[in-house]
């Protein structure tokens, strides 16, 4: 028995030459099998355009469209100009609103199906999700249906009889809110139900049994160490709702601008790509920006809150 | 405090139950604590002693019975208002706060003012011996400064009860017996009643005055280490507490009848001849190379240091007999020899 398992005991913890080798070309084999198709993919259709985008900021547009090669700072003084500037202001204020109301509407909703039997939070998770398994135009059409003067609430309000005329809902910027929420609420749950499901319950308990009330247990304990979930939520709810031009178009009805029409607008309407790749970049900075802080802020909570 | 003596009861648990669906995790358990002792509830996992202990924090109900503390209803008060601290298994110190956060937190519940929060705090982790770790947050702490952390958190509350789940089974050997010392200490220091839930008899006999042993949701016995290990109530508790050689046969005016092994000595109990029973000795009991008594065949020996354990295979008993001899045996594998006990050092249990 000893004199077979000998060689084999050996071979692992002192690998011969070949033996070493073999597995670490296996590895990168492996891993260029799992991770080559993504990292193909990301090339071409993520990469390219990119580069591309951040090209085209330092050319102009052509007399007909187009793009001419000369070498300019043009586009980046004309997006410093108060009229862009105050488009890209509002846009970031409509999306922060959004964000902050899908925060207040979500942490309540997570909690509450985080601490249902385990078998009702799977019904009610799908529940959130399900909006998404319908086409994201035809819900947001559904709002103008929801919302025009002669439109359902309307019709309601009037009939109960609290309103005499109907109120101007559709094309404000609080329809546009309203339909950025709709659309990116379930992005600001699914963090925060995790974040509060992975606490323990212990946690709670404790705080309890030190004298706290449930109120008191919830800000010095359960916000606290979700605040990771929290800003995960916060970031996929505003990186879209700033931009978005599709909810803008149909429920701001062209009153309501947001940088992603903008941005739309050059490239469809006047052509002029490199000024849209400028206003694309400076979106995308801002995101970027935005992301940073968000990575250092949770590694900040991480390192604290490591049990 | 004064006018709570040492011995009076401080918490009266009567004929309480509890179920999850079909489970009984407590049936009828009555229970008396008194002020100042070291309690434990002693039992193999799924007892029950963890759903008693959550009972008295408040984080169950009982579906029937009652619990009163200092005579008043405990179980119609909220957990947070309970005179009751609970050092958790898992310690759940909050990992976002520190040290001294962590100790402050009840505390500050009871808006004292800083200053004397401040005091206690640092009081207290003197007790504990942590001082100069007050800012650490737990995540760098070891295992043992963990737990005790955790033990100050529960006891700077100066609460009338102080429970702990299972306080040592997170700890090293080494540790563990360190700590053992400790909250000895430390419990006839503060003068708390401590109510102790372990599953480790060792830890319960050290740490408690009194220990109640429990097994399927009811209490079996409560009784001090010293009568518990030597006059065990029934066979459950014989069995679980230490090590015991169980026999069983039918009770004669002059021993016990083992049909294939003989008449065993056992201590005469009245009206109970003919009765079916089980004996039950202790392996130190038992004397190795005596004259009389059973013969056997060693069959191992394995020696601890102090103490040798013996196993002798006996003709017609189903499991080997055990023996424990002080330092080295002087008998080795195979040998035959006869193993004898007195009468008195045995026990007769009922046989369900």
């Amino acid at each position: 028995m000893s004199s077979t398992l000998a060689p084999r005991r050996a071979a692992r913890t002192d690998p011969g030459p070949h033996g070493r080798r073999a597995p670490r070309r296996e590895r990168l084999v492996g891993r260029l099998a799992t991770l080559g198709p993504g990292i193909g993919y990301l090339t071409v259709f993520m990469l390219v355009p990119l580069a591309l985008v951040l090209s085209y900021t330092l050319f102009h547009r052509g007399r007909f469209g187009g793009v001419v090669h000369e070498a300019s700072t043009e586009n980046f003084t004309r997006v410093a100009d108060g009229l862009y500037l105050g488009v890209i202001w509002t846009s970031v204020k409509l999306a922060g609103l959004t964000t902050l109301l899908a925060l207040l509407l979500g942490y309540p909703t997570a909690y509450l199906i985080a601490r249902l039997p385990r078998s009702w939070r799977t019904v009610a998770l799908v529940l959130v999700v399900l909006p998404f398994w319908t086409n994201f135009l035809i819900r947001t059409y559904a709002w103008i249906i929801l919302l025009n003067s002669e439109g359902v609430l309307n019709r309601a309000l009037t009939g109960v009889g609290v309103i005499d005329r109907p109120l101007e809902l559709l094309y404000t910027p609080g329809a546009v809110v309203g339909g950025l929420l709709y659309a990116y609420l379930p992005l600001m749950v699914l963090p925060l139900y995790s974040a509060i499901e992975r606490l323990d319950p212990q946690l709670r308990e404790a705080s309890a049994n030190l004298g706290a009330r449930p109120a008191r247990t919830f800000w010095s304990v359960t916000l606290p160490l979700t605040l990771p979930g929290v800003l995960t939520g916060c970031v996929f709810v505003f990186v879209p709702s700033l931009g978005n031009f599709v909810i803008p178009e149909l429920l701001g009805g062209g009153r309501t601008v947001m940088v992603g029409n903008l941005i739309r607008d050059q490239f469809l309407k006047a052509r002029d790509w490199p000024f849209g790749s400028t206003l694309a970049l400076t979106v995308i900075a801002l995101l970027v920006l935005l992301l940073m802080v968000q990575a250092w802020a949770a590694r900040r909570l991480a390192g604290g809150n490591r049990a | 405090m004064s006018d709570h003596h040492a011995g009076e009861p401080l918490v009266s648990i009567r004929s309480i139950s509890r179920r999850f669906g079909d489970v009984r995790a407590l049936e009828q358990v009555s229970l008396e604590i008194r002020q100042g002792e070291f309690f434990a509830l002693l039992g193999p996992s799924g007892c029950g002693k963890t759903t008693l202990l959550r009972i008295l924090a408040g984080f169950e109900h009982p579906d029937s019975g009652s619990v009163t503390l200092d005579g008043a209803d405990l179980l119609a008060v909220a957990p947070h208002r309970r005179p009751v601290n609970l050092m958790f298994q898992s310690y759940a110190l909050f990992p976002h706060m520190s040290v001294a956060r962590n100790i402050a937190y009840g505390l500050e519940r009871e808006r004292l003012p800083r200053s004397e929060i401040r005091e206690r705090v640092d009081e207290v982790l003197t007790t504990v011996g942590l001082t100069g770790l007050a800012r650490r947050r737990p995540h760098q702490l070891s295992g043992g400064q963990r737990q005790r952390v955790a033990l100050a958190r529960a006891i700077v509350k100066r609460p009338r009860l102080l429970l702990l789940d299972e306080p040592l089974s997170a700890l090293d050997k080494k540790v563990r017996a360190e700590m053992q010392l400790e909250l000895k200490r430390l419990q006839h220091e503060v003068g708390i009643t401590f109510v102790v839930v372990t599953h480790d008899q060792e830890e319960a006999m050290s740490l408690a005055d009194r220990i109640a042993v429990m097994s399927e949701g009811r209490v079996r016995q409560v009784d001090a280490p010293v009568p518990l290990y030597e006059r065990p109530a029934d066979l459950f508790v014989a069995d679980f507490i230490g090590a015991n050689n169980l026999i069983s046969g039918v009770v004669t005016a002059d021993g016990l009848r083992v049909p294939d092994v003989g008449l065993l000595p056992c201590p005469a109990v009245p009206d109970t001849v003919g009765v079916a029973a089980t004996l039950a000795v202790r392996p130190e009991r038992v004397r190795l190379g005596a004259d009389g008594g059973l013969a056997g065949v060693v069959r191992d020996v394995t020696f601890f240091g102090g103490t040798t354990r013996v196993a002798v295979d006996v003709a017609g008993l189903d499991r080997p007999l055990l023996v424990t001899v002080a330092g080295a045996a002087a008998v080795g594998l195979g040998d035959k020899t006869r193993v004898d006990w007195s009468d008195t050092d045995a026990v007769l249990l009922d046989q369900t």
